[in-house]
């Protein structure tokens, strides 16, 4: 009975959810549009009693409007010494006039809302496909309402090596936007991209990106997703790798009032890389989920999961990782850690590390640890003359540096890094 | 230089008296030694007078250059110009030890109203310090202490006291974990910094160390006291006979 309620309670905020979107009818996208609404139809919004949300409470995602934002502040922008072509969103829509000509040698770049209309294009196979896999074994609603109700997002098919980052630049100007937007990359054989995606979408943001990188593929991805703390913001990263296939993502968070930033990633082609990262840094009203989940269905695949959260005054930090290891997925190296430093007893981090392996020749290993500073390294750099609170931001930072060591690019983590080290030094012995 | 009187020092969480009246005056320029069984107080002495947490001091001062320095924080005490190099030295991961060593000296200049030093003239002078103590780039490059050997972490405090410049040095068991080599070259490190009215407390268990670094005085300390003072001589006289005989004469 009382799981009949649920259900009913389940389709009842979807429906009312629905009822308050404007669903696109989509040209090519309309066939995985109606299939994404048919998959939520049967899942319902998620609610707090599902073991996948027993740790974030989806209530302001589920809700009909978004939470006004605090009052906007402008972010500083980051990677300006970097050449690249940017293409700027304000509150989820495309902005021609702050944005670089769509114009990257070996790179196709199509808004969706252009894409559509056209009789045939490559993504159609794509969107929303990856999504739909990543249903299975754990249902991600919300991903699902993104392929279904997107106005938006970036169509980039990587042909060859990319001479420049790609940058996709958020802005919020509206503390009420609520913002869906569903990017799609294919990277060819041997072909390489950086991606860099940076800002706040909107005062609510649901963001889908589907990943797909054919034999020898690269993609670099990093992700500082701006300082504003009045947003909530859902991410979902879908990717699959074919052999010998590298795809590393590095995301970044400071503050926020709900964050949630889901990685799918699947292994289908021997010898694949996959190093998903994250550095979170939050203060007071803060919650901030990494949930992840990797299935090796390949040959000697490796992936990293290195997550790595500072808290204080009670902010939440959550992380759901997952290795699964199918059958036959032999010589599979699989590496998680999760770590939290809590700069105070306020504070609070929940960790929920699985393995499930299904091979027998494997090399599988997660940790998860939380913390306070260690006194003893504390003293010492004290006692070399560093004074505690700059002592304790070097610790802080040596503490995220494993995750930020995943950039490969050492001006992009030289950015990342002095960004942290600003938010430190506003947030000091606060 | 180091004024030391009547010191009395308790553990805060439990009520344990450790030092129990501790005299000791280092005029600039000396070596002092202090021996001592275990549990002595020695290495408590040397934590309370660099500012660890966990003691509580119920009396006494300690005074470095007419200055109080049991009042202050640990940083401002090292920026006075006192250093401990440590029995246990701490491993960091995470902070390269150059940046470490930079940020120190940078930190300790900026505290007495120097100028900080620029980062090419900090490699200067790091290059040709290190290279004396045997350490090279690599042992720069890699995090505070993490995966050193008890020799190079014992070389990598002297390279810190080296570049810190500091007017008051205690080591505390600076032997210890060290083979014979490894002990000459700790030594002639510490020996290089002799002069310039710099005082030193050389705090061991074995008269080995002192054929290396020559004291002018040696102290034995014994449950919280020091109680006989003495030239070089008297830390031969415990390697022969070890702290019965001295103990029990004082009690």
């Amino acid at each position: 009975m009382a799981q009949l309620h649920a259900k009913q309670a389940k389709q009842d905020a979807l429906a009312a959810r629905l009822a308050g979107l404007d669903l696109p009818k989509g040209g090519w996208s309309a066939q995985a549009r109606g299939a994404a609404l048919a998959r939520l139809s049967d899942m319902g919004l998620p609610g707090k009693r599902d073991e996948y949300w027993r740790y974030t409470d989806p209530a302001a995602l589920n809700a009909v409007a978004p939470q006004p934002s605090d009052a906007l502040r402008a972010e500083t922008p980051i990677f300006t010494g970097k050449d690249k072509v940017r293409i700027v969103f304000v509150d989820g829509v495309f902005d021609a006039a702050a944005s670089d000509p769509l114009d990257l040698a070996q790179v196709e770049i199509t808004l969706l809302s252009q894409a559509d209309a056209q009789d045939v294009h490559w993504a159609k196979p794509l969107y929303g496909t990856l999504e739909a896999v990543g249903q299975t074994p754990v249902p991600r609603p919300f991903a699902a309402l993104n392929t279904a109700a997107a106005q938006e997002g970036l169509l980039i098919r990587v042909t060859g090596k990319a001479p420049r980052p790609l940058h996709i630049s958020y802005r919020q100007t509206s503390n009420t936007s609520d913002v869906m937007l569903h990017h799609c990359v294919k990277v060819e054989d041997g072909a390489a991209l950086t991606l860099l995606e940076t800002g706040i979408a909107g005062a609510r943001s649901n963001v889908v990106m589907e990943v797909q990188i054919a034999a020898n593929g690269t993609l670099h991805h990093i992700r500082p997703q701006g300082r504003a703390h009045g947003k909530h913001l859902l991410t979902h990263i879908f990717a699959r790798l074919a052999q010998n296939a590298l795809f590393k993502s590095f995301t970044l968070s400071m503050n926020g009032r709900l964050t949630r930033n889901e990685a799918v990633i699947e292994f289908t082609g021997h010898d694949a890389t996959a190093h998903i990262a994250g550095s979170a840094v939050g203060d007071g009203n803060f919650h901030h989920d990494d949930t992840v989940f990797v299935t090796h269905d390949a040959e000697r695949c490796e992936s990293r999961q290195v997550f790595k959260k500072v808290l204080k005054n009670g902010a939440v930090g959550v992380f759901q990782g997952k290795i699964l290891v199918k059958q036959g997925a032999q010589k599979t190296d699989g590496y998680q850690i999760s770590q939290a430093l809590m700069l105070d007893d306020d504070s609070q981090f929940l960790a929920k590390p699985e393995l499930e392996i299904y091979a027998d020749d494997v090399i599988c290993s997660h940790g998860s640890t939380s913390g306070a500073i260690d006194e003893n390294a504390l003293f010492y750099l004290q006692s070399r003359g560093v004074p505690k609170r700059a002592a304790q931001s070097l610790l802080v930072l040596a503490f995220l540096a494993e995750a930020i060591a995943e950039i490969d690019d050492e001006a992009l983590a030289e950015d990342v890094r002095a960004r942290m080290e600003d938010w430190l030094a506003r947030h000091e012995g606060k | 230089m180091l004024e030391i009187k009547n010191l009395h020092v308790k553990l805060e969480e439990e009520d344990k008296v450790i030092l129990k009246g501790v005299d000791l005056s280092i005029a600039p320029g000396t070596v002092h030694a202090i021996m001592g069984p275990n549990g002595s107080g020695k290495s408590t002495l040397s934590y309370v007078l660099s500012g660890k947490g966990g003691y509580v001091v119920t009396d006494g001062s300690a005074t470095l250059e007419g200055v109080e320095l049991l009042e202050m924080e640990p940083e401002a005490r090292a920026a006075a110009g006192l250093f401990l190099a440590f029995q246990y030295p701490v491993e960091i991961p995470g902070v390269g030890n150059m940046t470490f060593l930079r940020t120190a000296v940078n930190a300790q200049r900026k505290a007495r109203g120097e100028e900080e030093l620029s980062a090419g003239a900090f490699l200067k002078v790091i290059r040709e310090k290190a290279k004396a103590l045997q350490i090279d780039a690599e042992m720069l490059k890699r995090p505070v202490n993490v995966g050193f050997s008890g020799g190079e972490k014992k070389r990598n405090e002297i390279l810190q006291m080296a570049m810190l410049e500091p007017k008051m040095c205690i080591l505390d068991e600076t032997d210890s974990g060290l083979d014979v080599d490894a002990m000459k070259l700790v030594s002639e490190g510490v020996n290089a910094l002799r002069g310039a009215g710099r005082s030193f407390l050389v705090i061991t268990h074995y008269q080995r160390l002192l054929d290396h670094i020559k004291p002018d005085f040696v102290h034995i300390m014994a449950d919280g006291r020091i109680i006989k003072t003495g030239g070089p001589e008297l830390a031969l006289e415990v390697e022969e006979n070890g702290y019965a005989d001295i103990v029990a004469e004082a009690v």
